[in-house]
């Protein structure tokens, strides 16, 4: 089957897609874009999380039919148009929030989530939101600090604009 | 001597303008923004034009004969370009990293659940895997030997190898064994010296390392009939070593190049796809890419050997350690990986870091038909950890002590020797970690008034509001080996090129050492800075193309990688500074190189590096040794095998919610000798989830194996710490330099992973009350169990 849909405000379409496929695959295998990960394929892990119409979602489990018509914001999407680094993704490079890096994509995408509901969550709020994003390396604690510093700046940013 | 404590928020003061920083500093990885972005090229992100999809039919018994292999219906799936069994591979059949007992391809017979038994390349992965289910096998099931009693009673349930079958195998069921006196060993007399004896039987759940990367790779073959392999990995030299007799090819014409690791932690060392990759790719002419799903990621790597551990401590009323005594045994599976290392290790570091006059040891690694195991992180060192930990605490409370004075009766200290007889010769501050764990600030308690449910056991399962919850503190301290040991010869080479680019001098680091999160790469750039005065460094890929850097394991990358990078930018510096001197006829006795430029530390500034270099390069290659070591006596265990050792201490507060069974680790501190922190930022990382590792193993993490048979082969099943279940994690870093390495530094990945799964344990024990012999602790041991 032929599938269009939007990707980081662009217009794709991927050709020839067997029903069984997922968003994941399609992002990573049809149309160039393989920053969603990979991790687990059932849900569990999170590092494949992408926006789909603004909300969080596992790739990995949604069917690449369901995506018709719609718009997907994936981890490549969080960069702004010049190439540079949005703001939670600076925050996780400047804190040590990133080792092996295969969990950081859906992270980034759960992080940016979060912060767009919340500015200023608490630690607790933090631990929550992020309880489906499973990380082998840090230990989280670098990755507590990358939000926390990413929730600063953007609270910084928006009193500077005030 | 400097200690300092980095937690929290205070790291984010000093990155900023750290960014080009030499050694000491925390400058930010290289990868980091590429891997922020998506944009890192993973293993699993290889493509190729015309690539074709791979993917391997596995058993689904432990134990069994194979009868007959029907590939004709496979072949026929449209799209499936080849359906390949051992009798396609055209050299050696079998490899191993340390004994070649492993076939490719499964020959007659089956010896674990989920060995590979033929492979399928095809257009689709979904193509693939519909073709591996039209492949038929017959099998003869057996009954597979799986308990320790089984294993070593071949005449009864035979042998997962038969014996002889290959020369290393002489000893039925048993992979490996070391034996351990020092001493008087343990006997009567000894025992009678103590005034009180206690032991203990342990036993350690099978633990996954769980990188999230999957195994993947891209094999493409190569016009010179070749092959080049792009692979997450931990060491490319050694899967070269074993890939090249298989594929019957010369080793020049297998080029390995590393692509993204997602994690490791022992889990690469061995070989999963890349033989089979590269059996496709030979047979169709394609480029084949093999992907591991999560299940397959669980059948396809070596697991942490589950144990059985018997130990006994006799000790003096004062609490003075008398004799100590352990068996050791050590489930390998099917294959023996690696094995006889991890006996070695559990052997040698088994009593822990305490002197003990004397001492008995004797560790074995079985053969049977559960999955193999092999290396993770704290290599069999975390096994014993948690037997002669539980011991210290059991002892201290027949006595009456403390469990922190208990420990600091006995702990080594330089100049001590270990029970193998070699001699502590660098720094051993065991007492001085725990009184700093001691020391650190403990959490409040429980604030009955305010209870946020997700700080509960239970969190978001909205268990509990603060009823049948108690709280309990533990600590534990552990030694780990740093390198290869036991005569092994871990050479680490590099390559540094010294050249103008851009009107700027800059320098390339190259190596094969394998990036698998660790920051390797990081330090190697600090390396060079600190070393030739630049700013300006470039990692080169890591490939075949340069010499081995051994393995990225044994937490000696950067004493052995680094040290080699180290070496090679000391040799460049020397020789740009003799062709100042032949140049400039320079006399002075204190030239070193700073700010781009070749400067006396008295007459300052001599001439800038691009003036000097001009068009030149300086290009270097330097190998870096660690001391030798020997390997030891099979009887006595004597000899001086390590290269380094290191040491970390933990305190672990916990909650427990004794209804339910449901604990919260609210927080784990960890202090750590780390000889010097390269960078600060990435220890202390190392640190944290190296205690995350172990958090695990105490409280979560088990392959459940039934009859062989893997029972939970995902991450709905297998569940590792989130970050709900993590706690904050204090760390404190002490540096005192270790003459015999590079910088003074001392390996960290793997002595917290060590080190704290028993704290955690301790402060369940001390919470409940109850024995804990067995890890992980499941609910049902803490509702069930008598008191210990």
């Amino acid at each position: 089957m032929r599938v269009t849909f939007t990707a980081n405000g662009k217009p794709v379409e991927a050709d020839d897609v067997w029903e069984g496929e997922s968003l994941l695959y399609v992002l990573r295998e049809r149309v160039g874009l393989p920053g969603s990960k990979n991790a687990c394929e059932q849900g569990e892990c999170g590092s494949c999380t992408v926006y789909l119409d603004g909300v969080p979602v596992c790739s990995c489990l949604v069917a690449a039919g369901q995506v018709q018509d719609r718009e997907v914001r994936t981890v490549e999407g969080l960069t702004d148009e010049n190439g540079e680094l949005g703001l939670v993704q600076q925050a996780f490079v400047d804190a040590g929030a990133v080792q092996c890096g295969f969990c950081t994509p859906g992270l980034l995408v759960q992080t940016d989530a979060l912060l767009d509901q919340d500015a200023q969550p608490s630690d607790n709020d933090i631990r929550e939101a992020l309880s489906g994003n499973l990380c082998r390396c840090t230990g989280y604690e670098k990755i507590m600090d990358a939000v926390r510093l990413a929730s600063a700046r953007k609270c910084a940013g928006k009193g500077a604009s005030e | 001597m400097s200690a300092r404590t980095i937690q929290g928020q205070k790291n984010l003061q000093n990155i900023n303008q750290a960014s080009k920083d030499g050694i000491g500093g925390s400058p930010l990885r290289p990868d980091g923004n590429l891997k922020v972005k998506g944009e890192f090229a993973y293993s699993s992100d290889m493509w190729h034009e015309d690539m074709l999809w791979g993917t391997a039919l596995r058993s689904p018994h432990p134990r069994a004969t194979i009868l007959s292999v029907d590939i004709s219906e496979a072949l026929k799936v449209p799209g499936v370009y080849a359906v390949l069994t051992h009798q396609d591979i055209p050299g050696s059949k079998y490899y191993g990293l340390e004994i070649q007992d492993q076939p490719a391809l499964a020959i007659d017979k089956v010896r674990y659940h989920g060995e590979a038994i033929a492979l399928v390349a095809a257009d689709h992965p979904e193509t693939a895997r519909r073709a591996v289910k039209k492949i038929k096998v017959e099998y003869e099931v057996l009954t597979p030997i799986v308990t320790e009693e089984q294993c070593l009673d071949p005449g009864t349930y035979g042998y997962v190898h038969e014996p002889h079958e290959y020369k290393s195998h002489a000893y039925g069921n048993i992979c490996h064994e070391q034996r351990l006196v020092s001493g008087l060993g343990v006997t009567d007399e000894v025992r009678a010296l103590a005034d009180v004896i206690v032991s203990g039987d342990y036993e350690v759940g099978m633990q996954d390392q769980a990188f999230l990367g999957p195994e993947s790779g891209l094999a493409v073959p190569a016009e010179d009939g070749g092959i080049d392999l792009y692979v997450a990995t931990q060491w490319l030299h050694v899967d070269r070593e074993q890939m090249a007799p298989v594929l019957d090819l010369p080793e020049e014409k297998v080029r390995l190049t590393l692509a993204g690791v997602g994690g490791a932690f022992g889990g690469r060392e061995d070989i999963s796809m890349q033989i089979h990759a590269c059996l496709l790719a030979q047979h169709t002419g394609k480029p084949v890419k093999i992907v591991y799903a999560r299940d397959e990621s669980f059948y396809g790597h070596v697991h942490r050997h589950p144990a059985r551990m018997h130990y006994e401590h006799g000790a003096t009323r004062d609490g003075k350690l008398v004799f100590a005594d352990c068996r050791i045994v050590l489930d390998g599976g099917a294959y023996a990986s690696a094995s006889p290392a991890v006996v070695g290790n559990a052997a040698s570091l088994g009593h822990g870091p305490y002197v003990i006059p004397n001492v008995k040891m004797h560790a074995i690694a079985l053969y049977s038909n559960n999955p193999s195991c092999g290396a993770m992180r704290g290599f069999g060192a975390v096994q014993a950890a948690f037997g002669y930990e539980s011991q210290m605490d059991k002892l201290a409370a027949e006595l009456g002590l403390d469990p922190v004075e208990l420990r600091q009766l006995n702990t080594m200290s330089e100049g001590d020797y270990m029970p193998t007889g070699q001699q502590i010769d660098s720094p051993a501050p065991v007492a001085d970690l725990l009184r700093r764990a001691k020391e650190m600030p403990l959490p409040p308690p429980l604030d009955t008034a305010h209870l946020d449910v997700r700080q509960l056991p239970g969190a978001l399962s909205n268990t509990s509001h603060g009823e049948g919850i108690v709280r309990g503190v533990g600590y534990s301290v552990g030694i780990k080996n740093v390198g290869f040991s036991e005569g092994f010869d871990d050479y680490s080479t590099a390559r540094v090129r010294l050249e103008v680019i851009g009107g700027e001098p800059v320098a390339m680091v190259h190596t094969a050492m394998a990036e698998v999160g660790q920051g390797g790469v990081t330090v190697h750039a600090q390396i060079a800075r600190t070393e030739l005065g630049v700013e300006q460094v470039t990692i080169h890929p890591a490939n075949t193309e340069v010499g081995s850097a051994g393995s990225t394991s044994a937490s000696r990358q950067t004493y052995m990688t680094g040290g080699a990078v180290k070496l090679a930018a000391e040799a460049v510096k020397r020789a740009l500074i003799e062709k100042g001197r032949r140049r400039y006829g320079w006399t002075h006795d204190d030239i070193t190189l700073a700010g781009g430029k070749v400067v006396s530390a008295r007459s300052g500034a001599l001439v800038s590096m691009v003036d000097l270099l001009g068009d030149e390069a300086i290009d270097l290659t330097r190998e870096h040794h660690h001391r030798p070591t020997v390997p030891f006596d099979k009887e006595t265990g004597q000899g001086f095998g390590h290269v380094q050792y290191t040491f970390c201490a933990n305190r672990a507060v916990v909650d427990v919610d004794v209804e339910l069974g449901l604990v919260k680790v609210v927080e784990l501190t960890a202090v750590q000798d780390v000889g010097k922190a390269l960078n600060p930022l990435s220890v202390v990382g190392q640190i944290q989830g190296g205690c995350t590792q172990a958090l695990g193993l105490a409280v979560m993490e088990e392959i459940i194996v039934r009859d062989g048979k893997v029972r939970n082969a995902s991450f709905t099943d297998y569940l590792i710490p989130t970050i709900l279940d993590t706690p904050p994690i204090p760390v404190e870093i002490l540096e005192l330099p270790d003459p015999h390495a590079p910088y003074g530094l001392r390996g960290v990945g793997e002595a917290p992973t060590v080190s704290a799964t028993p704290s955690i344990v301790a402060a369940i024990r001390n919470a409940t009350g109850l024995a804990l012999n067995r890890i992980p602790v499941r609910p049902e041991h803490l509702t069930t169990e008598l008191p210990g």
